[in-house]
């Protein structure tokens, strides 16, 4: 696999000694690319853990991943800059759109490539085709206290998507939402999987989306099981 | 890079400029508490610039007239104008007090003036209204800022007085201002008595049988002629003549008079670094708490703004922005919180400096002083919110 995200043994200790608690326990996953697939499992199961590690926020206390080619952890051992990893190679679409209130719609989408270092008339662009992508391109001068919840998750998306990274992760995005509009979340996020080629993870417990994904990942204890989804609604 | 501060600023402009006024009215009360300070320093060098004198001759081993009390009999100026380099002499008697008027008591620094006419050391150097005084009693020029206007009739003791002129910036160096009158009666108020006290003094006189023997009939007359009279001025001005250095003549009065002489130079650090020294302090004092206060208030406005965007911060952390960006966006709000501060702050000082009792001098270097200090204390106050949005998680962005 070139692409994607691959983890194998992962595992996550709290504490030591007495107290310490395994949250994740061997985990593996394998996410290819332009593929969109469910995380789910009940409170305290690891969901949580298991995402902070995926998105290079905490790390892991053994295991490996590697995204793309990339070799992450392996093991105890970490890529220097997980800073640089998450703003270029990781995009996060949280349950709450979470935009910058102080920055309008365009800039909230291009601070990302801005940070990068990529001139700001360019990373505007880039934003300003997501947008028209995503279809809230109207909105683009708005700031996030205009826009609907619908909206603001769509521009989130943006957000998650403007650097092209190879893996998304996205964390109950639909759960404020209605059925209709928690459908064309994930409608939108199987079409930028497929047309950016970027593997995809939801987390979530929404009954209404379980069925969209081929693919879940179940978690437990922290412990992962794969199986098929119903896969159904966005062939 | 777009500015984030820039940006944050003008999002919630109204809490940042009203933020900046509160602050902005706390640094005009600093500049203000500077310029009372500078305004007091000015009073003195200007009390010493209108005199118009080059020496002042004072008691011996006193620090005479302004800052201590000083005697000098009314004709050592005679043999002090005799002396060679001395242009011009005169005697001076200064007196605090309240001056009478019809729309209530002034407090004035009335000055007793030799009748030498004008450019006499000791005369005020310019008017605004009227003329100066010209006849040997009972006639007042008086700084504007007493409110007497020219035809008023003040009192000094019983005494009744016809203001004739007006000057301007005539002032104590504790800010009072001055009436000038002429010396006679200047002399007479410094030690005038009720007439009780006339009648008590020349009672106890004449039963002083040291001043009242039966040989000696005129003694006693004498005696009370000399407890009703003044023959002391509190100091001399003296103008040295062109080509003689006033070091050189103030030597020579204090050798042969007598007499401590006093230089510009001396008499400016008697005035401000004793006269005015814990009034200096005590300024100081108020601007070191100031400046405290207006660091806590900084530092407490910034942390509060900062502990309101914690989830921001986490999701830029999150999303891979820099520390230092971070600490650049919180350290540029602080410093336009004292931009903004700062120019209210010297604004109201400007505006409300000429409505104070006694003079505030905004000088431009305080207010650059004040500016740098502002900057440093935003940027020390900003340190907490900024510790504060570092030790942020980014995993705080990320539910569970």
């Amino acid at each position: 696999m070139t692409g994607g995200i691959h983890i194998e043994g992962l595992t996550k200790r709290y504490g030591e000694g007495d107290t310490a608690v395994d949250a994740l326990k061997g985990v593996d996953m394998k996410v290819a690319p332009g593929e969109v697939v469910g995380l789910i499992g009940p409170s305290g199961s690891g969901k949580s853990t298991l995402l902070k590690c995926l998105g290079a926020v905490i790390e892991p206390t053994a295991g490996r991943m590697t995204l793309g080619d990339q070799v992450i952890y392996d093991n105890g051992w970490k890529i220097r800059d997980l800073r640089e990893l998450r703003r270029d190679r990781i995009g996060f679409v949280f349950q709450a759109p979470y935009l910058i209130p102080f920055l309008d719609v365009t800039d909230n989408v291009a601070l990302l490539p801005m940070l990068a270092g990529v001139p700001n008339a360019e990373a505007r662009k880039r934003a300003l085709d997501l947008l028209t992508a995503l279809d809230v391109h109207h909105r683009a001068k708005a700031m996030p206290s205009q826009l609907s919840g619908g909206e603001q998750q769509r521009v989130a998306i943006a957000r998650g998507l403007v650097n092209r990274p190879p893996v998304i992760l996205a964390d109950e995005p639909t759960a404020p939402l209605d059925s209709e509009r928690a459908l064309a979340v994930i409608r939108i996020l199987n079409d930028m999987a497929r047309q950016f080629e970027t593997a995809i993870i939801v987390v979530t417990h929404d009954e209404k989306i379980i069925p969209t994904f081929k693919r879940i990942y179940h978690i437990r204890d922290g412990v992962t099981h794969e199986e098929a989804g119903d896969g159904r609604g966005f062939e | 890079m777009i500015s984030l501060a820039g940006r944050d600023i003008l999002h919630a402009w109204g809490k940042f400029v009203f933020t900046g006024i509160g602050l902005g009215l706390l640094i005009g009360v600093t500049l203000t508490m500077a310029g009372v300070y500078r305004g007091m320093v000015d009073d003195a060098k200007v009390l010493l610039d209108n005199s118009r004198a080059q020496l002042w001759v004072v008691q011996k081993d006193t620090l005479g007239p302004y800052a201590e009390p000083s005697s000098i009999y009314d004709d050592a100026w005679r043999g002090i104008r005799g002396m060679n380099g001395v242009a011009r002499a005169a005697n001076v008697t200064y007196l605090t007090m309240q001056v009478v008027h019809a729309s209530g008591d002034v407090r004035a620094m009335v000055t007793g003036i030799t009748m030498d006419g004008p450019g006499t050391p000791g005369w005020p150097p310019y008017l605004v209204a009227g003329r100066q005084i010209t006849r040997s009693h009972y006639e007042a020029v008086a700084d504007i800022t007493t409110g007497f206007k020219l035809g008023d009739s003040i009192q000094i003791r019983r005494n009744q007085y016809t203001v004739v002129g007006l000057t301007r910036r005539m002032v104590s160096s504790s800010g009072d201002p001055m009436v000038f009158i002429p010396l006679k009666d200047a002399q007479e108020a410094q030690f005038l008595k009720d007439n009780d006290a006339v009648r008590e003094q020349r009672r106890r006189t004449a039963a002083n049988p040291a001043f009242n023997r039966p040989g000696a009939p005129d003694l006693l007359d004498a005696m009370s002629a000399s407890q009703s009279t003044n023959p002391y001025v509190n100091t001399v001005l003296v103008q040295v003549t062109q080509g003689y250095q006033p070091q050189d003549v103030a030597e020579s009065i204090r050798r042969w008079k007598r007499l401590q002489v006093y230089d510009r130079a001396q008499m400016e650090a008697i005035l401000i670094g004793k006269l005015i020294a814990t009034s200096a302090r005590q300024i100081g004092m108020f601007l070191v708490i100031l400046a405290i206060v207006s660091a806590a208030i900084v530092a407490f406005i910034i942390y509060t703004l900062t502990l309101g965007k914690i989830r921001e911060i986490a999701v830029l952390k999150l999303i891979g922005t820099k520390n230092r960006t971070i600490a650049g966006m919180i350290l540029q709000q602080a410093l336009a919180l004292g931009v903004i501060g700062f120019v209210v702050g010297k604004i109201t000082a400007t505006l409300w400096a000429p409505i104070f009792p006694k003079y505030v001098l905004l000088v431009p270097r305080d207010s650059a002083s004040g500016f740098v200090a502002v900057m440093v204390i935003c940027v020390l106050a900003s340190l907490i919110a900024i510790r504060a949005a570092l030790k942020v998680d980014p995993a705080e962005a990320v539910g569970g």
